[in-house]
């Protein structure tokens, strides 16, 4: 495989995801975890951008780094004295902890490897067609609508939840 | 680029993901390895989308829309119950939050 421009982007961000993810993972003070997580975001929104999925990229953006990041932090704020920004572990939960990690991961790796189907399945050729409008079409007018009507209800009985949740009870 | 490219990263975020949600002491730090988890689930969908579907067939990105969703109003959920926990014990550190262990 020749080294294109396009190839060394895609690798780029492949190390900007892993390397962001590894740090999300060990750093010690929570909120540079939550900085490197929204690289990791980043990183992801790159990746949708090389598998021509337009829309998913912006949506990521804006969902995640633009709202769910956000209310990560105001958590980290709301709940961490500036004695608690440190993350504690423990020392035989991290190497029972590792050893499962490294496990499940040799066993993803393996199976990805010896999958015949999955081998041999290039991008080249097809020439990018924009999603949006597809998406549109799928959603409000053929099969998932139903889907959708169900996510916005869950959104509103997910809001309505948290703001019960989190209120302070006031007793009379 | 290849699918096996994006299944290995996706591989890789999956256990990280699950290495932070064993290993951290902080309810807010296992919402991050959630957080990888979700995504590497979503950059799975699009990426087989992608390779195995034909082009004009994007149901893996729609499944991968609903899931940012789903990632949304859990986050939410998951902050809302952090906060009633703090309020409640003062500290967000799951192992000291053992009211129900017998």
């Amino acid at each position: 495989m020749e080294i294109t421009l396009k190839t060394l982007i895609f690798y780029g961000f492949a190390l900007m995801t892993i390397g962001s993810a590894l740090a999300v993972v060990t750093v010690r003070n929570i909120v540079h975890a939550a900085f490197a997580l929204m690289v990791t975001l980043f990183g992801v929104a790159g990746l949708y951008v090389f598998l021509q999925a337009d829309f998913l990229a912006a949506t990521q953006v804006i969902v995640y780094v633009g709202g769910i990041l956000v209310l990560i932090l105001f958590g980290v704020m709301m709940t961490s004295g500036r004695l608690q920004m440190r993350i504690h572990i423990e020392r035989g939960q991290l190497l029972l902890g590792g050893g499962i990690t490294i496990a499940l991961l040799m066993l993803l790796l393996t199976v990805i490897a010896n999958t015949p189907r999955w081998k041999n399945l290039s991008d080249d050729g097809t020439e990018f067609a924009p999603t949006t409008s597809r998406i549109g079409e799928l959603i409000l007018n053929e099969h998932f609508l139903l889907p959708f009507e169900i996510a916005s209800v869950l959104l509103l009985v997910a809001l309505i939840g948290a703001a019960l949740i989190s209120r302070k009870e006031v007793r009379d | 680029m290849t699918l096996q490219h994006y299944l290995v990263i996706s591989a890789i975020l999956f256990s990280l993901g699950i290495f932070a949600v064993l290993t951290r002491r902080n309810a807010i730090s296992i919402l991050m390895g959630i957080e990888l988890i979700l995504n590497s689930c979503n950059l799975n969908f699009v990426a087989f989308s992608r390779f195995v579907t034909p082009p004009e067939n994007i149901d893996g990105q729609i499944i991968a829309i609903f899931g940012i969703v789903l990632a949304a109003a859990e986050a939410a959920v998951f902050l809302a119950i952090i906060l009633a926990i703090y309020r409640e014990f003062g500290s967000i550190r799951p192992d000291e939050v053992d009211t129900l262990k017998g």
